[in-house]
């Protein structure tokens, strides 16, 4: 059975238990994952798998069910969960599916180069990464590192006669090197994301992890002041990912959102573009659909300094009275879609970091927060995270320091965005994000 | 053990010998799970799903060749133990001996919650609705989750044995919003276990409550202090300060690839002569217990500090064959499609004799934390980061106000060898553990716990 096959099946299936409406989601998956420790394979995974979910809305109620069993039987028993679960719930006068469906025509999802890749040549890979990282002086340990590959197809089928799919492909590799000893030991993360293995840079990725950690060795906690900070693209994602999260018009509606009543108010510096573009082949959250069958668009989300949209999916936009911004995500086929950012791009600016350095004079660049998750409330947007990296001065990066809080509210920090460097890249921090580094005006700093 | 017959589980360990490999191991599984949330007065997201799979791994010295496949058809698992074969190049094995059959000692589910209509599900959804919002004209919003899983699995093993284990666990959580004017908080709470509904259904007013009581406490906060102070953290919940900052140093992968802070540290004095501590798989009804681990290792009660002192590790068995020790019954995964790791079950400080009255009492100025957002630790360093979601002020031994922000900085031997006293009170809560992209249910727990000094980074 074709996995279109599967997600008609599924559908017929949730049709005859009495659905008044329904979609079925089916993705099918193969992947590779290699580890590697010490220049030799830890483990190597090959595996593959098939799944459909299925929602559905019985007089205005909605419930979801998934499974692997594909049979008819099992797609029988999934759509009676399904049916059964939204017999549970409360009708819901904005739910239901998009009123319009498409696919919008994203190239580069794809990539057939993957198929001249074998295993061997895969583990050559990691290899390379991991004899990278540990060729660099100083490196103690490279604790890991991994090399991952995925082939992946999806089918959508709707009982409004929408039926379509793509496939896509997608290749990384991560290494985690370590520096320095005792309680001077230091971590450092070199990653990269690509189509296929043959994007993937793998000196640069061992250089990167090596070169992070080497920069922190003898970091020591500095003074506390109130300074100028340059965040690296690492940083800067996760920041974006978290204020991604903020601008779901889900959060927005049930007051979990410090945007909320926000829309077309100013809530950041006018350096600072932020966009939702699934449509860049370079994120490897792209597709042509989201994960109701709304056609996939780029969105601006803060422009001139202003809050553009919210982020929609179908039901949250009829509760607002817009339209959905095609921004139904899905983790896969298990979970239910709902809203989320798909790539987020920060908008690269003019200036080399070496530049932003500059500017900063004296201050701080950082280069890894900790306890973003924790240290954020998400309705005041006030936060205290931990964060290392190196101090700032005379315009030049100077000693690593570590143990510093930096505490602040996300609107200001938005707001003291200053510049915006030129090396935008993709990391997979903060979800899938275009990252490149920023400099904030004065912040504060907590160290001794 | 009806989940898959175990000669089709020693034909395809067979096969995936056929090359070579020291052993190698089938892991069926059977999951399935229903849960339903309420959020704005409203039931929605019901939500139900069933897996069955299996995974066959092959280990051969320092290397493990995986693979797993959707369904348990014995045409499917022969192919797959083709496939993880295929990875080694050598010549064939003899026959493995057939798995003897040994199923674990399933805990007891009073209620199964699969035979509880989806309406009392809801009914207790409603009742923390209600609960909640008649605790108090400024609570906003209220948002309850239901979720029941089972996992059915059986393990078996080249070297000649097999499990089995059966492991039911349900989770209610209470999610509050308060408001005042400008001002917004939140509280939450949840209560669960390696049981049956009846984990849940007893008294579910009492977690609304407690969800309540923290957002609207909450609305009275100040900012957090700042600098180094004695902080009292506090049970159940408070004890991911030990899971993270010190258990997961434990474990024996990081361990032995020197990844840790306590390598190399068995035998050493970490922390005062009254603290004890403990990796606990065997609490029955407990959220991180289960009869069997995932390779198949009855769990045990492992001592990991003793009097002070460092005793144990926590082992999988591929650690503990490389490291010349014993699993510990830790080799858990997230499911079939899963490598096991060596993980924590239930990890707790054992009680003291003092009461948290006595550890607040005996502290002049500093931080009650109560309960944590969550955190994040570098195990290589042992340098940690928590979010403070409850905490007060301690001021001439008395609790006084609640603050807001407060984070807490520091190191885990730091931190343990600053332990200066430990109540009597021990509880355990439920907490979720993610390592290697796997997420397991853990559980955390411990009496009220002092700590002489630790950084606050505050907001104040």
């Amino acid at each position: 059975m074709t996995l279109e096959q599967a997600a008609a099946a599924a559908l017929d299936a949730a049709q005859a238990a009495g659905a008044t409406d329904a979609e079925a989601w089916a993705e099918e998956r193969q992947g590779l994952e290699v580890r590697v420790y010490k220049e030799a394979v830890e483990s190597l995974t090959d595996a593959g798998g098939r799944g459909v979910g299925l929602r559905v809305f019985v007089d205005g109620r909605s419930g979801y069910a998934y499974g692997t069993d594909l049979s008819e039987t099992g797609l029988r028993a999934l759509a009676e969960s399904a049916h059964a679960g939204a017999a549970a719930a409360d009708t819901d006068e904005h739910g239901g599916l998009p009123d319009a469906f498409g696919a919008t025509s994203v190239d580069g999802l794809h990539s057939n180069a993957m198929e001249d890749w074998t295993t061997e040549r895969k583990i050559e890979l990691a290899t390379a990464v991991d004899k990278a990282a540990r060729a660099r002086e100083g490196v103690t340990q490279v604790e890991q590192t991994v090399y991952a590959d995925a082939r992946g197809r999806v089918a959508i089928a709707n009982s409004r006669g929408f039926e379509s799919g793509y496939e896509v492909t997608s290749a990384w590799a991560y290494s985690s090197a370590f520096a320095g000893a005792g309680a001077d030991l230091m971590t450092g993360l070199g990653v990269g994301l690509a189509r296929d293995p043959g994007g993937l840079d793998a000196d640069a990725i061992g250089a990167e992890a090596a070169d992070r950690a080497l920069a922190l060795v003898g970091a020591r906690q500095p003074e506390s002041r109130r300074c100028p900070v340059v965040l690296d693209a690492f940083v800067a994602a996760s920041f974006a990912g978290f204020i991604g999260g903020m601008l779901s018009a889900d959060a927005v509606q049930r007051g979990r959102s410090l945007f909320a009543g926000k829309l077309g108010e100013e809530i950041a510096a006018s350096e600072l573009r932020l966009a939702d573009d699934p449509t860049d082949p370079g994120g490897l959250a792209s597709a042509p659909f989201d994960g109701e069958g709304s056609p996939t668009r780029r969105n601006a989300l803060i422009q001139d300094g202003r809050l553009a949209t919210y982020l929609y999916d179908a039901r949250t936009a009829r509760k607002d009275g817009c339209e959905t911004t095609a921004n139904a995500s899905r983790s896969s086929y298990r979970s239910p879609p709902s809203v989320g950012t798909s790539n987020l791009v920060i908008d690269a600016g003019d200036a080399a970091l070496e530049e932003l350095v500059r500017e900063a004079g004296d201050g701080l660049f950082v280069t890894d927060v900790a306890g973003l998750h924790s240290g954020v409330n998400p309705v005041s947007g006030t936060f205290s995270v931990g964060a290392s990296g190196r101090l700032i001065e005379g315009g030049e990066l100077g000693r690593p320091v570590r143990e510093i809080t930096i505490a602040s509210d996300l609107v200001s920090m938005l707001k003291a965005v200053r510049r915006v460097a030129s090396e935008a890249r993709w990391v997979p921090f903060g979800g899938s994000v275009k990252a490149a580094p920023l400099l904030l005006e004065q912040m504060s700093v907590g160290g001794s | 053990m009806t989940l898959l017959a175990p000669e089709i589980a020693q034909a395809a360990l067979n096969r995936a010998l056929a090359r070579g490999g020291d052993w190698a191991e089938l892991y069926a599984e059977e999951r399935t799970g229903f849960g339903v949330s309420l959020d704005d007065r409203r039931v929605e997201r019901p939500q139900s799903g069933r897996e069955v799979g299996a995974s066959i791994r092959l280990v051969k010295g320092d290397a493990t060749y995986f693979g797993h496949v959707d369904g348990l058809a014995e045409p499917d698992l022969l192919a797959l133990a083709d496939s993880v074969a295929q990875a080694l190049r050598q010549e064939a094995l003899g026959a493995v001996a057939p798995p003897a059959v040994n199923p674990g000692p399933a805990y007891e589910v009073a209620e199964r919650p699969e035979d509880v209509p989806a309406g009392r599900k809801v009914e207790l959804l409603r009742i923390c609705d209600e609960t909640a919002r008649a605790a108090g004209g400024e609570v906003a919003q209220v948002s309850a989750s239901y979720a029941e899983g089972r996992r059915v699995v059986a393990i078996f093993h080249s070297g000649g044995f097999a499990a089995g284990d059966d492991r039911t666990r349900v989770r209610l959580g209470v999610q509050v919003v308060a408001r005042r004017d400008d001002r917004v908080e939140t509280g939450h709470e949840t209560r669960g276990g390696h049981a049956g509904f009846e984990r849940v259904s007893d008294r579910p007013e009492a977690i609304a409550e407690a969800a309540a009581r923290k957002a609207l406490t909450a609305l009275d906060a100040v900012d957090a202090p700042a600098g180094r102070m004695p902080v009292v953290v506090g049970n159940g919940f408070g004890g991911v300060l030990l899971h993270e900052a010190i258990g997961h140093g434990l474990e024996a992968d990081a361990v032995q690839k020197q990844a840790s802070v306590y390598a190399g540290r068995i035998g050493d004095k970490l922390a005062e002569e009254f603290v004890t501590a403990y990796d606990d798989g065997r609490l029955p009804g407990e959220w991180g217990s289960d009869a069997v681990d995932d390779e198949g290792t009855p769990t045990q009660k492992t001592t990991i500090i003793e009097g002070g002192k460092l005793t144990s590790y926590l082992y999988d068995s591929l650690r503990a064959h490389k490291g010349k020790a014993l699993s510990t019954g830790n080799g858990r995964r997230e499911s079939f499609r899963h490598l096991p790791l060596p993980r924590m079950t239930n990890t707790y400080f054992a009680p003291g004799d003092a009461t948290p009255q006595d550890l607040i009492a005996g502290t002049g100025r500093g931080l009650y934390a109560v309960s944590f957002g969550g955190g994040q630790v570098e195990p290589a360093t042992g340098d940690f980061v928590f979010g403070v979601s409850e905490g007060y002020l301690i001021e001439n031994g008395k609790v006084t106000a609640p603050v807001r922000g407060a984070t807490l900085i520091g190191n885990g031997p730091e931190a343990l060898a600053a332990v200066d006293g430990i109540a009597d009170d021990l509880e355990i809560a439920t907490g979720f553990c993610g390592k290697g992209g796997q997420r397991v249910p853990a559980g955390v727990g411990q009496p009220h716990v002092r700590i002489e000094a630790l950084t606050v980074g505050g907001t104040g």
